[in-house]
């Protein structure tokens, strides 16, 4: 066994990057939950936006651009859903899972002529005199934006559910549906809205797969992200905090587990290898304790009528 | 997940239901571990299904599923090709070993073709490629050209077919340059794109500037092209995308031939089972061109081992060669026989650590 090899300073720095697309996926997904709506569609968004990031990207050779555009080709397919689900009140669940069907072939047939093409790399942030501290500055300040935008993220979304009062009558419309139309708040509109910000992360997360990740593009790249995503998302009770802290366990210990093969520690590797969804789901489990359960209007169809 | 992927292939399956029936047509499927755009192997084996389809024409109708998970799921994804009518049925991963042969038992005038396995019955024959020989060639560039002497290696499952080939190449890496290390990565999956580069880079990150891959993405060659002055090889496909650098030479799969013989040969009523195991010689497993980031002496050698082991003078396993332990497998001049490479199991002297059981 020789740990000498694995530097601690790249470890973590790689950790950052994998942990940013199930970071930016989740988050979408739990405003989308907190507003009661159960969008198993994750895999498809990402995908989509992984494919359409990656073509905007090589053809205009910015990668903002494909950003931008990644989480609005992903806010648009989720629309799809929204139409499905919020006004022909088609079960959740199903429309989904089609979703990701569909995600995952429109994909591949947009695809099609970009396989195997090197997409312009993205800048890194330049933080000035941060990036150029010993060790923390290349382990956290050298990344690109997405990274900090992916943490800023959660530091917004929980200020806006916790602290504002549109997040308040979200979560309101997540928790009785019928109460907040009994109020006077239109509940398919609020819907709507999480829902295209839940596609638009999922699609932001699905770029940064296959622009800064991998960087490239493979039919089904996602290969199950947009599903972790999901889990995570019950496994942090609903809770942003938590959701950053699951999905850098995750990455961490993904990316920890590859480092300590390649080192040879002398670790049986079947054991590595499920490491990152054992560690992930005991921590969360364990911090689940104080009984926060889900939205109570979680997957339910709402109609005014009713 | 696993739940999904079921649904996904029941409605691809539902798909393929659907197609339309020509009786007079003889039907191939085929069913696929990945997407027919990994890249890698996926992409050459509908290569060699297009091929099919190019040789005979109107005679013959393929259909293909997609991307089909290993285990109890493929199993339905067979059983409904043959109830469809299909009459040769190919699967192509190491994984649907006990499903084909599950679903051949209960369809015994189906012919079923799997990959890379070794459970045969009268209606299933097992075809693959000595892989194992481009590994040799691909060990002897990597032992060259490394400057760090460390070389990584991604590998999904330890199966015998993964484990001949790490050994093959970590004996002529070593016999070019014996202060050479292998860095072995289990990724435990044949399909993952961000996996795939995340451990070539945890590889890279830790000094390896050669990356191997016996995964079926492109993955690994992106995250070496933006690591830099990292070497790599394509697997299974050409990756030519990625050549002169980080790509500089690869193992390319040539199912067509062999696709076409066994469709022929049920259309002509002659199938019988067999166990084909076929090689560079054969032309089932094609060396891709080897790039000018070679040095022009090293390239020379790997095509004259490619040349010798083409002829069969040479075999990538020849003895003298002891296992992991210490103890004796080979003879000075012994070479292994076929029957202990299918089954192999075992690290050769010098790699370091465990094959998970």
């Amino acid at each position: 066994m020789d740990l000498s090899s694995i530097n601690p300073v790249l470890l973590v720095a790689s950790l950052m990057i994998t942990a940013t697309p199930l970071l930016l996926a989740a988050l979408g997904e739990l405003v989308v939950e907190r507003a009661g709506v159960l969008n198993l569609g994750v895999e498809g968004m990402m995908i989509t936006g992984a494919v359409c990031g990656f073509i905007i990207t090589v053809e205009t050779g910015s990668p903002w651009m494909g950003f931008l555009l990644a989480a609005v080709a992903g806010a648009v397919l989720s629309m799809l859903f929204a139409l499905l689900t919020q006004v022909f009140l088609a079960n959740q669940v199903a429309s989904g899972l089609a979703l990701t069907l569909f995600g995952l072939g429109l994909s591949a047939l947009l695809g099609r002529e970009y396989v195997g093409i090197k997409p312009p790399s993205t800048p890194k942030l330049d933080l000035g005199p941060l990036a150029d501290l010993p060790i923390i500055g290349r382990a956290f300040f050298s990344h690109d934006i997405i990274v900090y935008f992916a943490l800023a993220m959660t530091v917004a979304i929980w200020f806006f559910l916790q602290r504002t009062r549109a997040g308040l009558t979200l979560r309101a419309v997540g928790e009785n549906h019928d109460a907040a139309h009994a109020l006077g708040y239109k509940v398919v509109l609020i819907r709507f809205a999480a829902i295209a910000f839940g596609g638009a992360m999922a699609g932001l997360g699905g770029a940064y797969i296959s622009l800064v990740r991998v960087p490239q593009w493979t039919e089904g790249m996602t290969a199950g992200i947009g599903w972790i995503a999901l889990a995570l998302v019950v496994f942090a009770s609903w809770k942003p905090g938590r959701v950053v802290l699951g999905a850098y366990l995750f990455g961490g210990v993904g990316v920890l587990q590859l480092n300590l093969q390649a080192a040879g520690v002398s670790i049986p590797v079947e054991y590595l290898a499920s490491a990152p969804y054992v560690v992930t789901i005991i921590a969360l489990v364990i911090m689940s304790k104080d009984r926060s359960g889900a939205p109570a209007s979680l997957g339910r169809p709402f109609h005014a009528s009713s | 997940m696993k739940l999904i992927k079921s649904l996904a292939t029941a409605a691809l399956a539902l798909g393929v239901a659907s197609a339309a029936m020509a009786e007079d047509k003889t039907k191939v499927g085929f069913v696929f571990v990945g997407p027919v755009g990994d890249g890698g192997w996926t992409y050459e084996h509908n290569q060699g299904r297009l091929a099919v389809e190019a040789e005979f024409g109107d005679k013959v109708e393929t259909v293909f599923v997609e991307s089909v998970p290993e285990g109890a799921d493929s199993e339905r994804v067979m059983t409904q090709m043959a109830l469809e009518g299909a009459d040769l049925i190919f699967t192509t991963s190491f994984g649907y070993m006990d499903p084909t042969i599950n679903v051949a038992s209960k369809f015994p005038n189906v012919k079923f073709e799997h990959a890379t396995g070794y459970k045969r019955a009268d209606n299933v024959s097992t075809y693959s490629a000595r892989f194992y020989e481009g590994r040799a060639v691909q060990g002897l560039i990597a032992g060259n050209i490394t400057k760090s002497n460390i070389i990584g290696y991604i590998g999904s499952f330890p199966i015998p077919e993964v484990i001949r080939g790490i050994n093959s190449a970590y004996i002529q890496a070593k016999k070019v340059n014996p202060d050479v290390e292998f860095k072995i990565v289990w990724a435990y999956t044949w399909f993952d794109p961000a996996k795939e580069a995340d451990a070539a880079k945890a590889l890279i990150e830790q000094g390896a500037d050669v990356i191997l891959q016996h995964t079926d993405s492109t993955a690994p060659q992106a995250a070496a092209a933006e690591a830099g002055n990292v070497y790599t090889f394509g697997q299974a496909s050409d990756m030519a995308e990625y050549a002169p650098m980080p790509r500089v030479s690869s193992i390319i799969d040539n199912w067509a031939p062999y696709y076409i013989e066994r469709t022929k040969a049920v259309m002509d009523g002659t199938w019988t089972s067999t166990d084909t195991w076929a090689g560079i010689g054969a032309g089932m497993v094609g060396i891709g061109e080897i790039t000018d980031a070679v040095p022009a002496d090293v390239k020379e050698a790997a095509l004259a081992l490619k040349a010798a082991i083409a002829s069969g003078d040479v075999h990538p396993f020849t003895g003298p060669l002891n296992k992991q332990d210490g103890s004796a497998w080979l003879a000075e001049g012994e070479v292994a026989d076929d029957g202990t490479l299918a089954g192999l199991n075992f690290y050769v002297e010098g790699i370091t650590g465990e094959i998970p059981q």
